[in-house]
C-alpha cells in the first residue's frame, strides 16, 4: 500500500508514534503473492536512460521505448481497465535497458512478463502471428526433423518457393536465408565419440550447448570440448531443452517454463555430481543466469544460475588462460576479425572478453566494431514486419564492420552471426574456434569420430 | 585465478574514466581496468564542464573560478588536491576531448544558455554550444519542437532576455519533419539527422514544408522548416538533438543551408551532449588500452591475510557468479547519492562496496534543512579523504593503503549549488589515476 492510499487516520497515528519515539519505517509494499513488479516500477525516476539505449526506439517511430513497456505500463494497468499495449511485441528483448538503468529497475523482467500476459490474454491462438511466433519460438522442436534429413532440409529451406511461402503463409521474411543444418549434430558426434576423452572427478563441466551449436554449428561445440579437454576437464553433456530465449521474446512463457524445468532439473543433477555448467551461446547463459531466476520459481533455479558460466569466462577464472595462450599462434585462416559483442554478452559484463583473451594470440587481429546492436535479436528479425527495423538497427554495425578492414566476423551469438553474415557477406567465427586453433592446433578439427 | 591488472578503477562516469585514462597515461606499463555497473550519470549530464560557478557562500556567478578556489574550506575536494592539480587535470581533459570542447583558452567562465533560459557559468563547453554563448551580442532565434516539451523555445528566449543577455532573443515552436510520436526519444531525432533519413511527402506537408516535390533528407527538411521563421538573427539554437555520431556534420549542414551559425542548447536528461562525452571517453579508453568491463557490479572485497590494510582483491558479481579481480591499486569512483556509490537508509549513509566512513550527524533530522533551496547538509555528505584522496576512517586514518576515491563519492562539496561537479570529477579522477599508476609499478 502506498502512502497515498493510506487513510488520513493511519498517517496521523504514525506521526503520533514518531513523536512518541516509536516510529518505525513503513512497509510501503505488501509482500508480493504473485508476479507483481510494482516496487520495481516505483524505483523508476524517469531519467529515460533506458530509452536512449533502446535500439528499436532509435529507428522505429511506432515503438514507445522500454520505460513505457516497463514501469509506465505497470502503472497504467493498476486499475485493471487497461490491457497490455500491443507495442510490447515490438520489443526485441535485447535486454540492453537492463544494464543501463541507474536505479536497478528490472526492465527486461517487466517486458517479459508483460509480453507473456499480452500473448496469453490478447493474442488469438488461431492467428497467423501466434502460429508463426510459436513455430519460431519452438525451433528446438522442428530442428530434429530437419537434422534427420539435413541435406534435404537445406535444399528445401533454400528454395525460393519455400521462402516465398514462408512469408506469404507465416510472415517469416523471405529476405533471409535459413541457417544450414549440419549433416551430423553435435550430440550424434558426441555419442559416436563415446563422450569425454577425459575422466576427472575434480574438474568436471556440464556443457549446455543449446540448439544452434547442436543442429547448425557443431564445430563450435566440438571446439569447446577440445579446449576444455586440453585443460584436463571431464565434460558431461546432459539432456537439455531450448534455453527459452526465443520463447521469452515471443511471450510464450509456458513453453519457456517447461523448457526451464527440464534444464534446471538436468543441470542441477550435474551440479550435484560436482560439475559446473558452461555455455557457448551468450543468450543461453543469459537465460539460465538471469531470466530463469527472474521469471520462474522452479526448484534449484538459483543454484543452477549461480553455477552457470560463459565458457570462456570460466576458463579465465578457473585456469590461467592468459598464460596458456602466451606464445600460441593461429594459421592464416584466422587473421583479421571484425568482432561484435552480442547484447546478451554485454549484459553479462563479457563485452571486452574476446578482445582481451585473443590479444596474446599471435596471428590474429581483432577489431571491436562498437556497441551497436546487430538488430536481429533472435527470432525478431525473422519476422516479416520486423525485417526492415532489424536491418536499420544493424546498419551501424554493418558500416563499422566494413570500416574495420577485416573480411571475417567474430561473435558468440548464433543469431548475431546470422545478421553479420546477412549484412556483410562475411564468414563468421566463434571465439571458441579461435581458442581451439591456438590451444589445440590445426589438426584438432580432423579428429576422427 | 583472478582477473589481474595493476590499477582497477571502479565506476565508469566522468571521474572513473578520467582516472583510468590518467593511470594509463601516467605509466605506459600499467595495465588498467575499469569496471562499471550501470550506465553513468553522464547520460543525465548537460555535457558542460564546470569548475566552480558559485562560491560555497553563494557568491556568483563567478567570472573566474580560480581565485575562488584559493578560499575553499578545508576538506573541499579542490582544497585536498590543490589548485595546480586542478589546472593539470583540465589540461589533461582538453587533450582527451580535443576539438570537441572549447573554453580552454581562458581561465574565465563562459556563460552558456540552458534549456530553461538560464545562463550557466562553465569552464568548458561542447563546440556545439559555442555559437550560443550569452556573452555574444548577436541576436538569436531559438527553435523548439511540438513533440519535445522539455524545451519551450519562446519561454527560454523570454527568460534569457529577462536575465539581461546583451542581445535580442526570439523563440519559435515547429513540427519536427519526420517525427510523429509525441514521445519520440532524443536518440530518434539524432538518428534521423545522423543518417539524413528521407522524409516523405506526408511528413513534409504536416510540418508545413513545401518542396519541389518528393521526399528530401531530414537535414534539408529541418532547414526548410526553420528558414521561413528566421528574421534578422545570425544564429539559431536548437535543443541538443542534432545528431549523435555525426553531430558536427549535421550542424554544419544546417548552418550551410540556413546561412547562419547553428548551436545546441544543453538539455536535461537524457542528454545527447552527455552521451557524446561518454562515447568520447570510452573511445579514448579503448585507444589507451584500458580494459573495460561493464554491466556488472563490484559487490565485495578481501584484504590481504593478517588483517592488513591493503585490499587484496575485489569481487565482481556476474549474475550470481563471483569473479575475483585483483590489482595493486584501486580507485573508487562509484558516484554519490544519484550514482548510488553512496546510499542512505534511515539510520546512516553507507558507501556501498568498502563501507568507507561517511561523516554525518547521527540524528537524521540534522541531515536536512526545511528550506528546499537552503544549504542542505546531506548534499555535502560523502567520503572524507586525505590529500592523496585516500578515504579516511572515523579516526582520520586511511581506510586502506591502496584505495583512493574520486568524483561524487567524495564529500565536502555541494556540486549542484556550486556548479562544480564535472571539475571535481576531472581533478580528483586525474589525481587518483596518476597516483595509483605511480604506486602500482
Amino acid at each position: 500500500m502506498s502512502d497515498a492510499e493510506r487513510s488520513t487516520d493511519e498517517r496521523e497515528s504514525s506521526e503520533r508514534s514518531r513523536d512518541a519515539g516509536e516510529f518505525e519505517p513503513i512497509q510501503v509494499f505488501p509482500e508480493a503473492e504473485e508476479m507483481d513488479l510494482r516496487p520495481g516500477a516505483d524505483d523508476c525516476y524517469k531519467c529515460s536512460t533506458c530509452d536512449t539505449n533502446c535500439p528499436v526506439a532509435e529507428v522505429d517511430d511506432e515503438f514507445p521505448g522500454p520505460k513505457f513497456q516497463g514501469p509506465e505500463q505497470w502503472r497504467l494497468k493498476r486499475k485493471d481497465d487497461h490491457d497490455v499495449d500491443e507495442s510490447v511485441m515490438k520489443c526485441s528483448n535485447c535486454m540492453r535497458c537492463d544494464s543501463t538503468c541507474p536505479s536497478e529497475v528490472p526492465l527486461s523482467q517487466m517486458h517479459n512478463t508483460a509480453r507473456g500476459e499480452y500473448v496469453e490474454q490478447n493474442m488469438s491462438k488461431f492467428s497467423r502471428e501466434y502460429l508463426r511466433n510459436r513455430i519460431l519460438a519452438n525451433y528446438r522442436r522442428l530442428a530434429p526433423l530437419a537434422a534427420a534429413f539435413p541435406r534435404t532440409a537445406n535444399v528445401v529451406m533454400g528454395l525460393s518457393i519455400t521462402r516465398w511461402l514462408g512469408e506469404k503463409t507465416l510472415g517469416i521474411t523471405s529476405e533471409r536465408e535459413f541457417p544450414e543444418f549440419a549433416t551430423e549434430t553435435f550430440r550424434e558426434w558426441w555419442a559416436k565419440r563415446n563422450g569425454s576423452n577425459v575422466s576427472n572427478p575434480d574438474k568436471r563441466v556440464a556443457y549446455f550447448h543449446g540448439c544452434y551449436a547442436n543442429y547448425n554449428t557443431p564445430e563450435v561445440a566440438k571446439a569447446l570440448v577440445r579446449v576444455y579437454e586440453r585443460f584436463g576437464y571431464e565434460i558431461v553433456v546432459p539432456e537439455q531443452h531450448c534455453s527459452g530465449t526465443p520463447m521469452f521474446a515471443n511471450g510464450m512463457l509456458e513453453d519457456a517454463r517447461r523448457s526451464a524445468e527440464t534444464n534446471v532439473r538436468e543441470l542441477a543433477s550435474a551440479i550435484d555430481d560436482g560439475a559446473d555448467v558452461v555455455a557457448s551461446c551468450s543468450s543461453c547463459s543469459m537465460s539460465i543466469r538471469q531470466e530463469y531466476p527472474e521469471l520462474f520459481d522452479v526448484d534449484g533455479t538459483g543454484d543452477v544460475a549461480a553455477n552457470t558460466w560463459d565458457a570462456v569466462e570460466y576458463l579465465r577464472v578457473h585456469e590461467d588462460l592468459e598464460s596458456a595462450l602466451e606464445g600460441t599462434s593461429v594459421g592464416p585462416e584466422f587473421d583479421e576479425f571484425a568482432y561484435h559483442a552480442p547484447c546478451h554478452a554485454r549484459n553479462q559484463g563479457l563485452d571486452g572478453q574476446t578482445l582481451e583473451v585473443l590479444d596474446v594470440v599471435e596471428g590474429v587481429d581483432v577489431t571491436d566494431v562498437g556497441d551497436s546492436c546487430s538488430g536481429i535479436s533472435g527470432t525478431y528479425g525473422w519476422k516479416e514486419e520486423n525485417y526492415e527495423t532489424s536491418m536499420k538497427i544493424g546498419e551501424e554495425m554493418f558500416e563499422h564492420m566494413s570500416e574495420a578492414g577485416a573480411a571475417a566476423g567474430l561473435t558468440e551469438c548464433p543469431t548475431c552471426s546470422m545478421q553479420m553474415e546477412h549484412g556483410t557477406g562475411y564468414e563468421i567465427t566463434h571465439t571458441l574456434e579461435v581458442l581451439e586453433a591456438a590451444l589445440v592446433g590445426p589438426n584438432a578439427a580432423t579428429e576422427s569420430t | 585465478m583472478a582477473i589481474e591488472d595493476d590499477v582497477l578503477v571502479i565506476g565508469g562516469g566522468l571521474a572513473g574514466a578520467i582516472a583510468a585514462l590518467s593511470a594509463a597515461d601516467a605509466d605506459r606499463g600499467a595495465r588498467v581496468r575499469l569496471v562499471t555497473y550501470k550506465q553513468s550519470t553522464l547520460r543525465h549530464a548537460s555535457g558542460l564542464i564546470d569548475v566552480l560557478g558559485y562560491a560555497p557562500d553563494g557568491e556568483g556567478p563567478l567570472a573566474d573560478p580560480f581565485p575562488a578556489l584559493e578560499g575553499l574550506p578545508r576538506g573541499h575536494p579542490y582544497e585536498r588536491v590543490g589548485i595546480d592539480a586542478v589546472r593539470e587535470a583540465l589540461d589533461f581533459f582538453d587533450g582527451v576531448v580535443g576539438d570537441a570542447y572549447a573554453g580552454g583558452h581562458t581561465d574565465r567562465n563562459a556563460l552558456v544558455p540552458t534549456h530553461g533560459g538560464t545562463v550557466k557559468p562553465t569552464a568548458r563547453y561542447p563546440t556545439s554550444a559555442a555559437a550560443g554563448l550569452a556573452s555574444d551580442d548577436r541576436d538569436g532565434l531559438l527553435v523548439g519542437f511540438e513533440t519535445l516539451p522539455d524545451f519551450d523555445a519562446p519561454l527560454a528566449a523570454a527568460h534569457l532576455e529577462a536575465a539581461g543577455v546583451p542581445f535580442d532573443c526570439r523563440g519559435v515552436t515547429l513540427r519536427f519533419p519526420g517525427i510523429v510520436r509525441d514521445d519520440a526519444k532524443v536518440t530518434r531525432y539524432a538518428h534521423l539527422l545522423d543518417r539524413n533519413e528521407r522524409v516523405g511527402a506526408d511528413a513534409l506537408e504536416e510540418a508545413a514544408i513545401t518542396t519541389d516535390g518528393g521526399e528530401i533528407g531530414s537535414r534539408d527538411a529541418l532547414a526548410a522548416a526553420v528558414r521561413d521563421r528566421l528574421a534578422d538573427e545570425t544564429r539559431v539554437g536548437f535543443p541538443a538533438i542534432l545528431g549523435d555520431e555525426r553531430a558536427d556534420e549535421v550542424r554544419a549542414d544546417l548552418a550551410d543551408a540556413l546561412g547562419v551559425d547553428v548551436f545546441e542548447v544543453p538539455m536535461g536528461p537524457p542528454s545527447l551532449p552527455g552521451i557524446r562525452l561518454e562515447e568520447m571517453l570510452y573511445d579514448a579508453l579503448e585507444a589507451a588500452g584500458v580494459r573495460v568491463t561493464s554491466g556488472v557490479p563490484v559487490v565485495d572485497y578481501e584484504t590481504s591475510a593478517g588483517g592488513s590494510d591493503r585490499i587484496a582483491r575485489v569481487v565482481v558479481d556476474r549474475h550470481g557468479a563471483e569473479i575475483p579481480h585483483r590489482a595493486e591499486q584501486y580507485v573508487l569512483a562509484t558516484g554519490g547519492l544519484v550514482g548510488k556509490g553512496i546510499e542512505a537508509d534511515r539510520e546512516r549513509f553507507v558507501e556501498q562496496i568498502f563501507d568507507c566512513h561517511v561523516p554525518h550527524a547521527d540524528d537524521r533530522y540534522d541531515w536536512f534543512v526545511d528550506d528546499v533551496f537552503g544549504e542542505q547538509p546531506y548534499a555535502r555528505f560523502g567520503l572524507a579523504p586525505d590529500h592523496e584522496l585516500r578515504p579516511l576512517d572515523a579516526n582520520g586514518d586511511p581506510e586502506f593503503a591502496n584505495l583512493r576515491a574520486a568524483g561524487a563519492v567524495l564529500g565536502g562539496y555541494d556540486y549542484a549549488a556550486e556548479k562544480s561537479g564535472a571539475g571535481v570529477s576531472i581533478a580528483t579522477g586525474y589525481v587518483t589515476g596518476t597516483r595509483a599508476a605511480e604506486e602500482s609499478g
